[in-house]
C-alpha cells in the first residue's frame, strides 16, 4: 500500500540523519514513539515530538529505555506502527526486550545511532560498536535484521525499509546510524506519497475460533497477526509457546520454534540482503565497509586506483542477515579483502568466516570517535596489493 | 412441589483457558481466589470482555494473564506497566489491566509504577502481595516485613520494606485499596469500583504463599492465612496510608484508602495539544484491524 499523505513530507531538505530518520518513520506509518533522551540519538524523537501531534502520532518520553523499548511493543499489539531511538549505553538496557521482541514476534524498529564505548564511552562522537550487540546482544537464540545508513537520504530511505522488512518478518529491525551520519547534514529528497510502498500489517482474515497467534504462514513462515480488542483473546508471552500462544517449555516446543524464528531470516537472507558493489569484477582487492566509514573508504578507494591497484568495493547495507553467500563469492575471486570499520574488529569476523581462507582479511580497526583517514585504509589497501 | 436449579458449571469458567488448566499454583496460594473476585468483578462491571486486555509480568502472579481467556499478554518482568501504557496510549478503547505480583511491580517494576501513577494513565492495577519472591523460590521482596526467613535472608530479614499504597498514593495514584483473600466480596466490589474510575487504579492484595512464606516462618497453612487475615484485618476505610504498614504479625489495615480526582494522561494530553496547536492539532486515529487474507 502507499504512505499515509498526511505523514510524508514530501521535497527536497536539508536535513541531518537524525531528523531525516525521523520523516522515515512518518512517512512508513509510526504513529508511536516511545524514547528516553540519549546522545547522539535524541534528535530523532525530538523531531518526533514536534510533527507527531500534526499527523495523528503519539509520543511518550518514558522513565527509561526498558520501558521505551516495552512501551512501543505494546502500542503494536494494540495496532500502530511504533519505534524507539537509542545509542549505546541506552541499547544496552534494552537488550532483554530485544529477546521479547523476536520471541513473540512483534514489529518494531529501533534506531541505534552508535557513539563510542564501552560504557558512557564518547557520547558526543562517533563509533560502529554496536553491531555484534544488535546481533547477539539479548540471550538465546534469534534473528534480528539491521541495516546502515550511509547519508541523511538514506537514513530516510532505509527506515522505511526498517520498517516494511519489521512488518513483512516479524522481527524487530534495527536502523545502525553513527554519530557522524546521524549528525550530518546533507540534501535529503522526500518523494511523494504514492511513490513510497509502506508494507501493511498482516492481519488476519480468520475468525477467532480459527485462529492460532503462532501458526506458520505463507511461505515466510510468518505467522498472520491480530491486534487486542478485536476479540480473538489471544496469549502472548515471552515463554516458549506452542501454535496458539499457550506457554510450552518442552523441548519438541523449543525446537519447532525455534527453527522457525531463526529460519524465517535464514532462509529469507538473499531476499532481505541489500549491498552496493562497484568494480567488483576483475578487482584484485575488495574494501568491505557500512555506514559513514563506507563514505572514507570511497576515498581510499580512489586513491588506489589513482596507483593502478585493481581495487572493488562492497558497502554493506544490510549487516544482519550477513551476505554471506556473496562475500564468499567474492573472496574466491580476489587476493584479499580490507575491513574498515570504527570498532576494534566486529563485522571483519563475519567476513574472514564467510571467506574462508580463500582470500586474505586485513581488518582497518578504529577506536571511534572520529572517523578513519583515507590514508589508513589506503595503505591497508597498498599492503595487501603488493 | 419446588425444583431446585443446579448449574454444573462455574460462573467463572468462561472466563479461564480451560484448555490450561490445571494450573501450575500452589495449594493455598491465593492468586486463584483473586482471578476469581477480578472474573465477578468483570460480570459486574458489565465491560466489554472483547475490550479488556490484561497485561502481567514475571512470577507467579505474572502467570495470571495466560489463564484468563481475554487478550493477556505476559511481558518481561517488571516491565507490565510500560508494556500496558503503549497499549493503552496506542489503543485507547481497550480497558488495561496490569495484573502482577509485587516484586514484580515494586522492585524491578518499582520506576515504571511511580511514574505511571504520576502521569495518571489509565491502568487498572492489581497487585497479589505474597510477602515475597515465589516462583523463584522465596527469595526477600520488598515488601518481605521485619525479621521473617526467607531463603536470601536466613537470619530474618532486616531490609525496611515497603509501605505500597502510601507510596502509590504519593506518586498520583486515583483510586488506591487494600484487600486480602480473605475478603472475597470486598475484593470483587472494589476492582469492579477502580474499573468505573477513570486513572491511575491500584489494589493491593494480600495472599497467602503457604509452599515458601508461611512453611519457612513456621505460620502453617493456607487455611491458617485465612484465620490470620480474619482476625488481624481491620477494615478503615480512608486511612491515611502513612498508617497502613504491615508487620509480620501485627494488624492488618484494609479497605479504600484514596479516592480521588486528577486529569487522566491522554485528557490531558488532548487538552494541552489542543489548546496549543489548535486546529493543527490531528488526534490520533484508532487502528482498524484490515481484514485482509495471509499472501
Amino acid at each position: 500500500m502507499n504512505a499515509d499523505p498526511r505523514g510524508v513530507l514530501t521535497g527536497s531538505h536539508f536535513l541531518d540523519g537524525d531528523h531525516a530518520a525521523c520523516e522515515g518513520a512518518l512517512a512508513a506509518g509510526a504513529r508511536f514513539a516511545a524514547g528516553y533522551p540519549i546522545t547522539p540519538s535524541t534528535e530523532v524523537v525530538e523531531r518526533y515530538a514536534m510533527r507527531a501531534p500534526k499527523v495523528g502520532g503519539t509520543f511518550i518520553q518514558m522513565e527509561d529505555e526498558l520501558a521505551a523499548s516495552i512501551a512501543i511493543q505494546g502500542a503494536v499489539w494494540g495496532g500502530a506502527k511504533a519505534f524507539t531511538v537509542t545509542s549505546g549505553p541506552g541499547f544496552s538496557l534494552m537488550m532483554e526486550h530485544i529477546g521479547y521482541a523476536a520471541m513473540t514476534e512483534t514489529p518494531c524498529v529501533f534506531v541505534d545511532v552508535q557513539r563510542g564505548g564501552p560504557s558512557t564511552g564518547l557520547p558526543t562522537l562517533p563509533a560502529q560498536a554496536d553491531m555484534m550487540q544488535v546481533r547477539w546482544g539479548s540471550h538465546g537464540d534469534y534473528e534480528i535484521i539491521a541495516l546502515c545508513p550511509n547519508s541523511p537520504q538514506e537514513c530516510f530511505d532505509l527506515m522505511i525499509t526498517a520498517f516494511n522488512m519489521s512488518e513483512k518478518y516479524r522481527v524487530p529491525t534495527f536502523l545502525m546510524m553513527d554519530e557522524v551520519v546521524g549528525h550530518m547534514t546533507e540534501k535529503v529528497v522526500i518523494p511523494s506519497a504514492d511513490q513510497i510502498y509502506v508494507e501493511p500489517r498482516n492481519f488476519t482474515a480468520k475468525e477467532p475460533a480459527a485462529f492460532k497467534a503462532y501458526e506458520a504462514c505463507g511461505e515466510e513462515c510468518v505467522p498472520e497477526m491480530v491486534m487486542a480488542g478485536e476479540g480473538y483473546n489471544i496469549h502472548v508471552t515471552g515463554l516458549t509457546h506452542d501454535e496458539r500462544g499457550y506457554p510450552n517449555m518442552t523441548p519438541p516446543v523449543q525446537d519447532t520454534l525455534l527453527k522457525r524464528l531463526v529460519g524465517k531470516i535464514r532462509d529469507n537472507a538473499d531476499k532481505i540482503c541489500l549491498y552496493e558493489e562497484a568494480d567488483t569484477e576483475g578487482a584484485d582487492i575488495v574494501v568491505v565497509s557500512y555506514g559513514i566509514t563506507s563514505r572514507v573508504a570511497q576515498r581510499a578507494i580512489d586513491l588506489a586506483h589513482e596507483q593502478g591497484i585493481k581495487v572493488g568495493k562492497f558497502r554493506l547495507i544490510t549487516a544482519w542477515p550477513f551476505p554471506e553467500k556473496k562475500i564468499a563469492e567474492i573472496a574466491g575471486k580476489v587476493k584479499a579483502l580490507v575491513v574498515p570499520e570504527l570498532n576494534m574488529g566486529q563485522m571483519v569476523r563475519e567476513v574472514e568466516r564467510c571467506a574462508g581462507g580463500k582470500a586474505k582479511v586485513l581488518a582497518v580497526p578504529h577506536a571511534g570517535g572520529s572517523v578513519h583517514r583515507p590514508e589508513d585504509i589506503l595503505k591497508a589497501i597498498v599492503e595487501v596489493a603488493r | 412441589m419446588t425444583t431446585v436449579q443446579i448449574e454444573n458449571e462455574n460462573p467463572v469458567q468462561p472466563f479461564l483457558r480451560m484448555d490450561r488448566m490445571p494450573h501450575i499454583w500452589c495449594p493455598g496460594c491465593g492468586i486463584g481466589t483473586t482471578v476469581n473476585c477480578f472474573t465477578r468483578a468483570l460480570i459486574e462491571s458489565k465491560a466489554d470482555l472483547s475490550k479488556v486486555a490484561v497485561v502481567s509480568g514475571i512470577g507467579c502472579t505474572g502467570r495470571v494473564a495466560g489463564y484468563v481467556n481475554l487478550d493477556s499478554f505476559h511481558t518481561t518482568h517488571g516491565r507490565a506497566i510500560p508494556f500496558a501504557t503503549g497499549l493503552k496510549l496506542a489503543n485507547p478503547k481497550l480497558n488495561v489491566v496490569v495484573y502482577s505480583g509485587d516484586g514484580d511491580l515494586f522492585a524491578i517494576g518499582g520506576n515504571h509504577l511511580i511514574h505511571a501513577a504520576r502521569r495518571n494513565v489509565d491502568l487498572k492495577v492489581i497487585c497479589v502481595n505474597n510477602l515475597i519472591y515465589a516462583m523463584t523460590g522465596g527469595q526477600t521482596a520488598p515488601t518481605t516485613p521485619g525479621a521473617v526467613i526467607t531463603s536470601t535472608s536466613p537470619y530474618g530479614t532486616y531490609d525496611p520494606s515497603f509501605n505500597i499504597p502510601h507510596l502509590v498514593e504519593a506518586a498520583g495514584a486515583v483510586y488506591v485499596a487494600r484487600w486480602t483473600t480473605f475478603h472475597v466480596r470486598q475484593l470483587a466490589k472494589s476492582m469492579n469500583e477502580m474499573f468505573q474510575k477513570k486513572g491511575f487504579g491500584f489494589i493491593e492484595v494480600l495472599s497467602p504463599c503457604p509452599t515458601l512464606y508461611q512453611r519457612r516462618n513456621k505460620m502453617g497453612d493456607g487455611l491458617d492465612a485465612m484465620k490470620f487475615y480474619k482476625e488481624h484485618s481491620k477494615v478503615k476505610h480512608g486511612c491515611p496510608t502513612s498508617e497502613v504498614s504491615l508487620t509480620k504479625a501485627g494488624e492488618i489495615i484494609v479497605g479504600k484508602f484514596v479516592d480521588r480526582e486528577r486529569p487522566e494522561y491522554s485528557d490531558l494530553m488532548h487538552a494541552h495539544l489542543r489548546e496549543q496547536l489548535g486546529e493543527a492539532y490531528v488526534e490520533a486515529e484508532q487502528v482498524e484491524m484490515e481484514h485482509t487474507l495471509c499472501s
